[in-house]
């Protein structure tokens, strides 16, 4: 199962046809929609969570964009909650690119944000659950 | 202990906590001092060493009596935000434990399991002041006719609550490597295959079992900090095994002694009794716990002068052999060996196509939060909160 979030620009005259709902119909594909607004202009944005085989995905992707939708893939970023970090090292086992390690002689684990390739490892692997997903853009704004 | 040259009381210590001339190190720094001075001069010098240790410890739980309701049930089935507790006790007794899971969990069943709520995090969100939901179901009886009650409670509200963990601060553990060729989820976390990772976990020189390995000073009655408030020893933990192969200093070579705790859970706080998810293996509770160690003569003293150079664990392969029932070891590392980060996996009990492999380690026990515990204890000692509780009995030893 592959799952991406992406962001739908929609122009004015695609706004009445059932195109994310085809998504479904049509191509098998689940979604969550996580932001929806029609500003003045008559002019749609949704935020999605698209989930599907990748065949099914790149076809239903490729549907919009046949429409005139404008398809933007939506940026995550991993952050630490230092407050709830209690630096017991659990996520270096799984994290593949050296973006979590232990520092020593302190012992402290140290998550360098540049090496971190978004792969979400950390999430599910960290007991008390320090390790979340932020959306890099606005997106989510009303 | 008839020749020793320096010989001190629990109530010479104490006498000297009170009057505020005490001198409390912690354990880590006990290490330089000894081997500086030597253990009979680190005796005179020192009066107290404190320890630490901060990492889950799946046999914890709490009792709670949440009060009688109007009217009256025996509850015979609890839930605490819909953890089952156990209810086998009194009319309004119960005992949520560390590693129940919630009713509607998925587990494994989409492996591996996240587990993201249990006992352990009931526990947090309690000392956390958060209100919990509470639903009890009953038989009825004549004198507690109620088949039912459900009421939102707090930490605050519940007439009494009593953190008591039959198995903590256990001495020593196994260091754990998957020699197999997939990917396993354990409770000593996730250990890729052929040997890509050692995970350990134990606070070592800071551990406070291995400051005092022959359980000379600990016991029924030992005062500790426990999840950030005071608490007991008052026995033995589960499995509780001192008869094992030890090292000259008498530090066991593999898992030994264990401690049972209890303490009052209204003293504690969230920053210390900490619910945690374990991938592929369940929910568990991370407690804060340190005991301080008087230095009554230079034995206590060379004792607690240990390091991580002088403590080692056995490599225990959890792909096949543990699963099994087996716990061969199959080499010895020392606890500054995993600390640097990397060991070489050596020796002729390793599997051959991987002797030599240098690997990475993972900890699971916090230093930086032992390190938090030893210091905040000191604290303590050091500003008259805290004297020593001199056991009734000390824990069976070999």
């Amino acid at each position: 199962m592959y799952s991406k979030m992406i962001i739908l620009h929609f122009p004015r005259q695609a706004l009445e046809k059932p195109l994310v709902c085809n998504l479904a119909r049509d191509f098998d594909l689940t979604f969550t929609i996580l932001n929806a607004t029609i500003n003045p202009k008559k002019e749609g944005m949704m935020v999605l969570e698209l989930s599907g085989t990748p065949q099914h995905f790149k076809a239903g992707v490729q549907y919009l964009k046949d429409h005139g939708v404008e398809v933007e893939s939506v940026g995550g970023q991993i952050r630490r909650v230092t407050e709830i970090c209690t630096h017991c090292g659990s996520c270096t086992a799984v994290c593949p690119t050296g973006a979590l390690s232990v520092k020593t002689p302190e012992m402290e684990v140290v998550f360098d944000q540049d090496k971190c390739s978004v792969c979400k490892l950390c999430i599910t692997a960290c007991p008390p659950r320090a390790m979340v997903l932020r959306p890099t853009n606005g997106s989510f704004k009303g | 202990m008839g020749d020793t040259k320096v010989k001190k009381t629990y109530a010479e210590i104490n006498a000297k906590i009170k009057a505020g001339e005490v001198v409390v190190v912690t354990a880590e720094e006990m290490v330089e001092i000894v081997q500086k001075h030597g253990p009979v001069e680190a005796a005179r010098k020192v009066d107290v060493v404190t320890t630490g240790t901060f990492a889950p410890m799946c046999s914890s739980g709490a009792f709670i009596n949440f009060g009688h309701t109007r009217p009256g049930i025996k509850a015979s089935r609890v839930w605490l935000n819909n953890v089952p507790a156990y209810a086998g006790l009194a009319a309004v007794d119960c005992y949520i434990g560390a590693t129940e899971c919630g009713e509607d969990d998925p587990l494994n069943r989409v492996f591996p399991g996240e587990f993201n709520y249990g006992g352990g995090h009931v526990i947090q969100d309690l000392v956390a002041g958060k209100s919990v939901h509470l639903k009890a179901t009953a038989y009825g009886t004549q004198c507690y006719p109620s088949n039912q009650a459900e009421k939102m409670v707090t930490l605050q509200d519940i007439p009494w609550a009593v953190l008591c963990n039959p198995r903590n601060g256990y001495q020593n553990y196994n260091c754990a490597v998957n020699f197999g060729k997939k990917m396993i989820y354990t409770y000593m976390g996730a250990l890729k295959p052929n040997a890509g990772n050692a995970n350990y976990c134990s606070a070592g020189q800071l551990s406070p079992l291995m400051n005092d390995p022959l359980y000379r000073t600990i016991g029924l009655g030992t005062r500790i900090f426990l999840g950030g408030g005071i608490g007991y020893v008052v026995w033995q933990g589960s499995q509780h095994n001192p008869s094992v192969e030890r090292t000259e200093g008498g530090v066991p070579m593999r898992p030994a002694g264990t401690l049972m705790v209890l303490g009052d859970l209204k003293q504690m706080t969230p920053r210390w009794l900490v619910g945690v998810s374990i991938q592929g293996y369940g929910t568990s509770l991370s407690v804060g716990l340190g005991v301080p160690v008087p230095i009554l003569d230079e034995q206590m003293a060379a004792y607690t002068g240990v390091s991580d150079q002088e403590i080692v664990t056995q490599i225990i392969d959890y792909g096949e052999d543990y699963p099994k029932g087996k716990a061969r070891s199959l080499g010895q590392v020392t606890y500054a060996e995993l600390r640097s980060g990397e060991i070489t996996l050596a020796g002729s009990g390793i599997p051959e196509k991987f002797r030599g492999q240098k690997i990475h380690t993972v900890p699971l026990s916090s230093m930086v939060r032992a390190r938090e515990i030893a210091e905040t204890l000191k604290q303590w000692i050091r500003h008259k909160r805290f004297v020593l509780g001199e056991p009734q009995t000390t824990l069976p030893s070999v």
